[in-house]
């Protein structure tokens, strides 16, 4: 049963599958057949191997949830999405690539500040970081890219915030984030703006040792690398990890969840007219259930043979979660195509699940309330300002989305 | 309805915290702790979705 071998990976289904054409906030329909009929099975990914894809909801929790399985890409027959994530997982390990209890010691060091109180604290300041940038837009020149001019800004000044980092230096962090996620990148592209964070990160950290603020790269500096609980370079690259999680996740959601509420106008409307935070936060699991951008697999490896649906995933090999379907699967939601946000959509596994579940998912939860709160209140006439069929969506990339997003009120 | 949490698993997802705040709250560290082990009735439906949403498992209703 172990097909690894690339020659035995012929007339498999290629992974990743294209999406249907005029339907870009579906999976692959390839992916619902697969769901339906096998829901355990081999896949052909670019390295000629055959991973086993994992489609229903209840695989992927239990799966997910399951220490037999590895998220360390250094353990022979993980999948790997590219030649880039190869080379840059060979090159730096975060705890976002290790297991337990390596992986629970070095996240530890970093879940203070997505308290829930603390994000909670901080959402004054998402709501004037909002405000203002829609005071700017208002007051700018029409069209305007909503990607450029509120998407991208955010989150990125948000975390800019949290973690210490000078928001003027955003062109090199967003700039070499885009590189790293772009699944086309080479090996060298990737590692080289992996690199050019990290180095960025790392003489962050020297000036905060020296001069700390109050904020993660400073808690850091001062605490945990200088009492040797992690070095420097873990620190740097943890700071990496989060500074990009933080900003090109959020964005994403930000822009296509935007371009989804306009393309459901019923739906936009009922959170327009809402002062109810409940029905806020509730859109806001939906929009993460139905666009699930991280739609590029999350990747484990087995450590052990493991029985799901009637296959036997052996230790050794590959598997792929396509959280994308999982969040589509009739069994776990009614009706799963259809955008409606006064469903209860609270066990999707758009954050992933198990011990690996977003970090920073209390903050891109506030920091999406706000934005979906206040965007289209304030905006109420907001409108696509360019053919829907011209915008071109981030099929390329680890996270998807739409690389702009021209608009006008 | 009796709780327990197993603080070493936990992954401080904070979805306890949403759920049922008058049962899960959090330490610095953002680690679960529980408020009380026997909720009231009005909270047990917020305590049972932390259970099914909880990625690491930390959560459990023990019978008494």
């Amino acid at each position: 049963m172990t097909e690894t071998l690339a020659d035995t990976a012929a007339g498999l289904p290629e992974h990743p599958m294209p999406r249907a054409a005029g339907c870009p906030f579906d999976p692959p329909p390839a992916l619902h057949a697969l769901q339906a009929d096998s829901p355990v099975s081999r896949v052909r990914i670019w390295d000629g191997t055959s991973p086993w894809l994992i489609t229903r909801h209840d695989h992927v929790r239990a799966l997910l949830g399951d220490p037999r399985i590895s998220a360390d890409p250094t353990r022979p027959g993980y999948p790997h999405r590219s030649a880039g994530t190869k080379a840059n997982d060979q090159a730096r390990q975060t705890f976002l690539t290790m297991d337990d209890p390596e992986h629970a010691r070095l996240r530890r060091m970093v879940t203070a500040p997505f308290a829930i109180k603390k994000v909670e604290a901080l959402r004054p300041s998402v709501q004037k970081i909002v405000d203002d940038l829609i005071d700017a837009m208002l007051a700018g020149p029409k069209p305007v890219d909503l990607v450029e001019a509120f998407a991208l800004p955010v989150p990125s000044l948000v975390i800019c915030e949290l973690l210490g980092v000078p928001y003027e230096d955003h062109d090199l962090f967003q700039r070499n984030t885009r590189v790293a996620v772009r699944r086309t990148s080479t090996a060298e592209e990737v590692v080289a703006a992996m690199q050019t964070l990290t180095d960025y990160l790392d003489d962050l950290l020297t000036v905060k040792r020296a001069r700390p603020g109050d904020d993660l790269l400073s808690v850091l500096a001062t605490e945990r690398v200088a009492k040797g609980e992690m070095t420097q370079r873990q620190a740097a690259e943890t700071g990496v990890l989060l500074l990009a999680a933080g900003h090109e996740t959020t964005a994403n959601m930000i822009a296509l969840g935007t371009l989804a509420l306009l393309r459901n106008p019923d739906q936009l409307a009922l959170l327009r007219d809402t002062e109810d935070p409940k029905v806020v936060a509730g859109a806001v699991e939906e929009l993460l259930r139905y666009l699930n951008i991280t739609h590029s697999g999350r990747r484990r490896v087995a450590l052990a043979d493991i029985e799901v649906g009637g296959e036997v995933i052996r230790a050794g090999d590959g598997v792929i979660f396509a959280n994308e379907i999982a969040n589509r699967d009739p069994e776990a939601f009614s009706d799963p195509d259809r955008l409606d946000i006064t469903r209860d959509a609270r066990r999707h596994v758009a954050f992933g699940y198990g011990v690996h579940q977003c970090l920073g998912q209390p903050l891109a939860r506030v920091e999406l309330q706000v934005v979906y709160n206040t965007l289209y209140s304030r905006i109420p006439t907001l409108a696509l300002a360019t053919d829907f069929d011209q915008l071109e969506f981030k099929h390329d990339g680890i996270v998807y989305g739409v690389y702009e997003l021209p608009v006008t009120w | 309805m009796r709780v327990e949490v197993d603080q070493p698993k936990c992954v401080a997802s904070g979805q306890c915290v949403l759920m049922a705040p008058e049962v899960f709250d959090q330490d610095d560290d953002g680690i679960v702790e529980l408020l009380t082990d026997r909720p009231e009735a009005e909270h047990h439906d917020g305590v049972r979705e932390s259970v099914a949403v909880c990625p690491a498992a930390a959560i459990r209703l023990v019978a008494d």
